[in-house]
């Protein structure tokens, strides 16, 4: 068998905007398998929304479709490209549904298609939980025990017959509703009565409950010749009832013999067979009884997941790019493994280290959120580590995180539990939280045994015998102080050992109370150093020709030798919100150029899920957490020509100051550039120095004060304390009432006994004059000392005082007059020159008029410049990597990097997407502060039809008739008055609460008006429960008057019904509902629109 | 934590550090590195390690305890284990005891804390060769232990592990025969194989003769897995000589090499041998890929039963690098199975008598359950004879 020869066009789907649960790691995936296909020979064609995927980088398909993946647009590419086959399972989830959706709408067939990787049949068989159980049973492997019940005497007795805990699932709900554990009858009557009515068939599944119980991943290969290997073993620390996603995970499974290994290896294996998933990788889940090593299989994915993912990068194996060769033909035995490059990809990866994955949460951007893990999936990233052991991996994990922690405690982030009484703290194990790591750690570090912990974490004791064994280190380590104060030889071991248990520089700097450096000094000294060691899916049995990298303090270093100058480039760690593939993208691209300008790149990053930390990407790879101690290792070990931090967002950026202070050279724009940017005051100086206007402004340090700012600079205002980054906490008050309110909120009591409060002196406040009404626009460019390069300017959508990582952006900015854009232009290449840039800077502006107010700079990438990169063609972060590296934009155009002249003659649009169904209680609003987890583009001649394709790729599809609910804040009417309009003569019925009411009849505009909230029979809430309503328009009108808005909103969100909530988004939405669903199907692939 | 250090000296002068973990004092052997990531209890109890030292490459040993249920045989043979970390505390519902305590109640010299992977790496540089390793004794003692340390070559350590007297182990349900195992280092496990498929197993030392062996009117003869060189072995390979073509014969590892060497074949030393759970193996009837627990590191060639010659080849193992038909004083041979990670024959099967073999373990024990079907192939031969 070989590589098929009867198929030449492949059509590969993607997954779409980031959102949590579907991240970056669909990238890497896609990235891969498009490499591989398009290497063998096939024409590929690839559809996906997301503008800051590599995989959309026209270089990597033959037709790139920035489309909307939804059945109706896919079905019109296939139309267009005919492809012989697709490929639907690198694509996540929404490219499984996309294609069930296709393939039972027969579109496939009539196109002849073929499905490669996995059929429609497979699919459903692991889909559908009743299908699955029963192809399970069917190859004898047990799954949970569970029966139906349609009346509360069959729900008892099949709990009766169960046992509790039991599980309730009621049928046919969709997102879940009703399904919890029941501890005991009592409990059970509740939960079960409720179940039953609530399902729309009054039934619901009496589950054998597995809570607790230990947790296992099998990532297994298969090929059409049935040949199957297992590609890696990850195991949970936090057992079943915490997602795996919100799991630590742990590669290779530690606490099963080989006996119990083996079985679960051959169930699946069987599982896949049973399944039918013919060629491709597939995730299959176990749950084990700790007390009796019952086995139990849970689900199991029919693609390329997250865990492959984690398990390409914790084995070395490549699963998307041999999923992708096995599914044109190729067997396992035919593929050479990559990294060895002489044995074939037949074999299962050995591993002479531990992997750990923890995951990272953005709790505090939703307040409404319960920090309880649970079955849902809430994290919105996670970080990486190898070591020689799990202590040391997880000890790594930890402090890759960024949340605060250098590792498992000894650090001041511990300082949150050393007063909680052990009563409390015992408690606290109990609960599946991000924290809970943190907790078991203090819990033996004060002593508490292991038994103890291990049963109310329910963690297996070896796991929590390795986290004493990092406590009794620490110990030893606290024992040691005047030692290592006084310099002492004979702290030599102590140092090791605790280097080898994973504490960080940081922590022993927190333990012995002296400053990082006199740790890396004392190192130095007693040669307690760093080695590097080598992933190679061998364990050293043959040799390795990847340099894929990861510390630890071992006796021998495996760095090869560099024949060529070296750049470093910094990633940017686990994802969070505001800082996620976009810069991903950007570092990519940095290596890209440089490694084809003759450099070699070494890639410094933590994040699994990502395409910088493919093998594949740079000349080589260093896994490692993403602070100075790490960071300056790897400089050590490779003396690099310069460490590029301005691409991968704040987390390198943060480090910059303190690499260049210890003397690693800062490529491009130097620190003292960006401080300066950052700082406030030389920053306005700097801005009237060089008469660039900017909103005014002030600071204060008291109540007292800050009105007196605001009697100043008047009203409305933005504020935020000085000391948080990324639009935390910032807020746009409209009364000196909301003023006193916020500063309660963020400065007063209720703060302040969460022990999280605020000193007003300390961390002043900052105000802003808030710009109603202004045009926020965006502006990406590269300076070169000498020239200026504008990749692109952006309008955005909602106005200045939305997030710019939360607004929708059109560019070339629609509505901005010539003034007004010289101004913006000559702003930036004045303050690019003043800030002595090389390499990329992004400015905000406020544009009302002809009147332009500079917002912010930042001389460093930003998360628009994969947007504006696809919009424009220019590849701008390469540009700037090679500009940082001294190359002038000049050479860059002779060289072909830089195309000569580009035109945009199409309006790109981008569109945040927001993770309001993971957070289901939260008020859908947008605000100052960021929430959005992903975005998608929408391209077309017209801005409407650009906007609405946007629209629809975030998953929106607007009704074309019906009714709408119309309700604007005063200061929105005048604006809304437009979209009232131009809704009523598309023939929608509008609701209007009162005053909207009023001023549309002053304008002419039919309306029904219907009751305030509450306040009659026929209100917004009633409406909306009735099925009345299609569409909703509402806009906040400030933080007092906003909880009938939010039960409107709420309801919207929980029925399903798309809901607007700035006037600009209702405008916007408005214009793509006259260019009709028929233009926002209508594909076109981005080297088309480029030719 | 008591913490004892302890070294390793390599017979070319390598030294690596440690802590004492397993019982006192020192050892010598063929150090060799094993890639599996669970199942130490199994390859520490396995005969086939007898003079040697195992190198764990995996982080993490002793994790999930010790239980009788997994011991292969009944004392240990290995000379000595190198770990980078032993688990103080066991883990798992199957646990009777810490691996450490194991150690010391069998008398294994242990070291901990090790670089594994600088000598895993430098065994596959420099060959599997003699280390010698212990406390309270000095790296230059260590260092003269080594060096003068007997190479594996020639060794028929075969002899020394066998049982020395017959015994039978009956036959789980219904017999439905008798085979005559001969034991070169006997895993538990393999007799379990036959047992639990209807045979009674009769075990005879590695000096039983083919009369002997014919005497006990078995429906077919195993030849067992075992350590050190096969081509000493003059008395198993005469025996088997002595059955070929008169009863059903199935040969696992040093079983393997016997018969290949029965048939004309010769063996040879493989630079540092494959030890582990995840080598793929090719059956060459059907090219599907089993993926195979393996322990040996002398192998058959069997080139020397060709008129050809072997090919050099460079990048992904071919098949090419197997001759096709070969002639034997018992007929016709063919090699049916290949690794294909470095291209070595991994099974051989006579094509005029019943009789094959592999190189490999398909009792897994550890390892994976890919081949389990061999024992049906041998109990298909032994009914249809």
């Amino acid at each position: 068998m070989a590589r098929r020869t009867d198929i030449e066009t492949i059509l590969l789907i993607g997954s779409g905007p980031i959102i949590i649960g579907q991240a970056c790691e669909f990238d890497y995936s896609g990235t891969q398998a498009a490499k591989v296909l398009r290497r063998e020979g096939y024409r590929v064609v690839l559809v996906n929304s997301n503008p800051a995927t590599i995989m959309t980088d026209p270089e990597f398909a033959d037709a790139t479709y920035l489309e909307p993946i939804t059945a109706a647009v896919v079905e019109r590419i296939i139309e267009k490209e005919r492809p012989d086959a697709c490929l639907p399972t690198l694509g996540g989830q929404t490219a499984l549904n996309v294609t069930t959706e296709l393939a039972k709408a027969g579109v496939f067939e009539r196109y002849n298609v073929e499905l490669i990787g996995a059929g429609l049949d497979a699919i459903e068989r692991a889909e559908d939980r009743g299908r699955f159980k029963e192809t399970m049973e069917g190859v004898g492997l047990a799954t949970p025990r569970a029966t139906y019940a349609r009346s509360m005497a069959e729900a008892m007795s099949a709990a009766a017959e169960i046992g509790y805990p039991v599980m309730i699932r009621p049928s046919f709900i969709l997102g879940g509703g009703g399904t919890g554990l029941a501890f005991d009858e009592e409990d059970f009557i509740t939960r079960a009565r409720y179940g039953l009515s609530v399902s729309p068939v009054g039934e619901i599944l009496v589950e054998e409950s597995v809570l607790g119980w230990k947790e296992y991943e099998l990532e297994v290969m298969r090929d059409r010749a049935d040949n199957a290997v297992i590609v890696c073993s990850i195991e949970n620390l936090d057992p079943m009832g915490v997602h795996t996603g919100d799991s630590i995970t742990v590669a290779p499974i530690q606490t099963l013999s080989d006996r119990e290994y083996q079985e679960m290896r051959d169930e699946a294996i069987r599982c896949l067979q049973a399944i039918g998933v013919e060629t491709g990788g597939s995730n299959v889940q176990f749950a084990v009884d700790p007390a009796t090593g019952r086995r139990l299989v849970i689900e199991m994915t029919p693609r390329v997941s997250r865990s492959s993912a984690l398990a390409s990068k914790a084995t070395g194996f490549p699963i998307a790019k041999i999923a992708a060769l096995l599914a044109v033909g190729y067997t396992l035995p035919e593929i050479a493994n990559d990294i060895t490059g002489k044995t074939p990809a037949s074999f299962e990866p050995a591993l002479d280290y531990v992997v750990v994955k923890v995951p990272r949460f953005d709790f505090a951007k939703f307040p409404s959120a319960s920090t309880t893990l649970g079955t849902s999936m809430q994290s919105v990233g996670e970080a990486m580590a190898i070591g020689r052991t799990f202590p040391e991996a997880l000890q790594k994990a930890l402090r890759s995180l960024e949340s605060g922690h250098k590792g498992l405690g000894a650090t001041e982030a511990e300082r949150a539990w050393i007063d909680t009484p052990d009563t409390v703290l015992v408690e606290m194990l109990d609960r599946p939280t991000p924290d809970r790591i943190f907790q078991v750690g203090e819990a033996l570090r004060r002593g508490m045994d292991v038994a103890t912990v291990a049963a109310h974490t329910r963690f297996d004791p070896w796991f929590v015998d390795q986290l004493s064994e990092i406590t009794e280190v620490r110990h030893e380590i606290e024992a040691a102080q005047l030692l290592a104060a006084a310099a002492d030889p004979a702290v030599r071991p102590c140092l090791r050992t605790a280097k080898r248990y994973g504490f960080s520089d940081a922590q022993l700097a927190y333990l012995w109370q002296r400053p990082e450096d006199y740790v890396r000094q004392l190192r130095r000294d007693l040669a307690v150093q760093v080695t590097y060691k080598t992933v190679d899916t061998c364990a050293a049995e043959f040799e390795a020709t990847t340099p894929y990298m990861y510390s630890t303090f071992e006796d021998e270093d495996e760095v090869p030798p560099a024949e060529k100058p070296r750049v470093l480039v910094l990633g940017s760690g686990p994802n969070r919100i505001g800082q996620g593939i976009e810069f991903d993208y950007c570092c990519v691209h940095a290596s890209f150029a440089l490694r084809q300008a003759g450099y070699e790149t070494v890639m410094v990053n933590c994040n699994p899920e990502t395409v910088s930390t493919d093998y594949d990407t740079s000349d080589r790879l260093y896994f490692e957490p993403l602070t100075v101690e790490d960071v300056l290792a790897v400089v050590d070990a490779e003396r690099p020509e310069a460490v590029i931090v301005q691409l991968g967002g704040q987390t390198p950026l943060n480090l910059a100051s303190a690499l260049a202070e210890r003397g690693v050279t800062i490529a491009g724009t130097q620190p003292a550039s960006i401080d300066r940017a950052e700082d406030r005051e030389q920053f306005s100086a700097l801005c009237a120095q060089l008469g660039i206007r900017q909103p005014p402004h002030g600071i204060a340090t008291s109540a007292g004060e800050a009105e007196q700012v605001v009697d100043q600079i008047g009203l409305p205002v933005l504020v935020r304390p000085s000391f948080v980054l990324g639009g935390r906490a910032m807020r746009v008050v409209y009364s000196y009432e909301e003023l006193s309110d916020y500063l309660t909120d963020i400065y007063g009591e209720g703060m302040s006994d969460s022990g999280a409060g605020l000193d007003l002196s300390a961390a002043p406040l900052l105000i802003d004059r808030f710009l109603e009404s202004a045009t926020e626009v965006d502006v990406d460019a590269v300076f070169d000392g000498s020239e200026m390069l504008i990749g692109g300017v952006m309008e955005h959508v909602e106005e200045a005082g939305v997030h710019s990582g939360d607004s929708a952006c059109v560019t070339p900015p629609p509505t901005i007059g010539e003034e007004a854009m010289a101004a913006v232009l000559s702003a930036t290449e004045a303050l690019a020159r003043a800030l002595e840039v090389r390499g990329l800077i992004n400015i905000q502006f406020a544009v009302k008029g002809n009147d332009v107010f500079l917002l912010e700079a930042n001389p460093r990438g930003s998360r628009t410049v994969p947007f504006i990169s696809k919009a424009s063609g220019v590849p701008l972060a390469k540009v700037a990597a090679r500009v940082m590296m001294g190359a002038t934009l000049a050479e860059l155009r002779a060289e072909e990097v830089l195309p000569q002249s580009f035109r945009q003659d199409f309006m790109a649009v981008k569109e945040a997407v927001l993770p309001w169904d993971r957070f289901p209680e939260e008020d859908i609003i947008l605000g100052p502060e960021m929430r959005a987890t992903g975005e998608v583009m929408g391209i077309s001649e017209s801005a409407g039809v650009a906007y609405g394709k946007a629209l629809l790729a975030t998953g929106v599809v607007l009704p074309e008739s019906g009714n709408v609910f119309f309700s604007l804040a005063n200061r929105d009417k005048a604006i809304g008055l437009a979209a009232a309009q131009a809704l009523s003569m598309q023939g929608f019925k509008l609701y209007c609460t009162q005053g909207t009411a009023r001023y549309l009849d002053h304008y002419g505009v039919p309306n029904e008006v219907v009751d305030k909230v509450g306040e009659g029979p026929n209100d917004g809430l009633a409406l909306i429960e009735a099925g009345e309503v299609h569409l909703v328009v509402n806009t906040p009108r400030g933080s007092r008057a906003r909880s009938d808005g939010r039960k409107l909103r709420l309801a919207a969100q929980h029925a399903g019904i798309p809901c607007v909530t700035t006037v600009q988004g209702a405008l916007a939405a408005t214009r793509s509902l006259q260019a009709g669903r028929d233009a926002l199907h209508a594909p076109r692939s981005l080297q088309d629109w480029h030719r | 934590m008591t913490y004892r250090s302890a070294l390793a000296v390599t017979a070319d002068g390598e030294v690596f550090e440690g802590r004492a973990v397993g019982a006192d004092g020192v050892a010598t052997g063929e150090v060799v590195f094993n890639t599996a990531m669970a199942g130490y209890q199994e390859i520490f109890s396995d005969p086939s390690y007898a003079g040697q030292v195992v190198v764990m490459t995996a982080s993490h040993i002793g994790n999930y305890g010790v239980t009788a249920a997994d011991d292969q045989a009944d004392r240990a043979w290995t000379a000595g284990i190198i770990v980078r970390s032993l688990s103080r505390r066991e883990s798992n519902w199957r646990a009777e005891g810490t691996l450490g305590d194991y150690l010391q109640q069998r008398g294994i010299v242990a070291l901990a804390d090790v670089d594994t992977r600088r000598l895993t790496r430098h065994i596959r540089d420099h060959g599997a060769q003699p280390i010698a390793m212990g406390v309270d004794i000095s790296e230059a003692d260590l260092r003269e232990m080594a060096a003068n340390a007997p190479s594996m070559v020639g060794r028929s350590l075969a002899y020394e592990v066998s049982t020395k007297a017959p015994y039978t182990v009956e036959a789980i349900g219904e017999t439905r025969g008798r085979v005559v195992a001969m034991d070169l280092g006997l895993k538990r496990d393999i007799v379990d194989n036959l047992t639990m498929r209807g045979y009674e197993a009769v075990v005879v030392p590695a000096t039983t003769s083919a009369a002997d062996i014919l005497d006990l009117d078995p429906a077919g003869v195993f030849l067992s897995n075992g350590p050190g060189d096969p081509e000493p072995l003059t008395q198993p390979i005469a025996a088997v000589r002595g059955v070929l073509g008169k009863v059903p014969l199935f040969g696992i590892c040093l079983g393997h090499q016997v018969l290949g060497l029965a048939l004309g074949a010769v063996t040879f030393k493989l630079p540092f041998g494959h030890h582990g759970g995840n080598h793929p193996v090719q059956r060459l009837a059907d090219d599907k890929v089993e993926i195979t627990s393996q322990n040996h590191g002398f192998a058959v060639d069997p080139w020397a039963l060709s008129e050809g010659e072997a090919p050099t080849v460079t990048g992904l193992a071919t098949r090419d690098m197997m001759p096709g038909l070969m002639s034997s004083p018992f007929g016709e041979v063919v090699p049916s199975h290949q690794n294909l990670n470095d291209g070595t024959c991994e099974g051989l099967r006579c094509l005029d008598i019943p009789a094959f073999s592999v190189q490999y373990h398909p009792e897994a024990a550890p390892g994976p359950h890919d081949s389990l079907g061999l024992f049906d192939n041998f109990v298909e031969i032994m009914e249809n004879n």
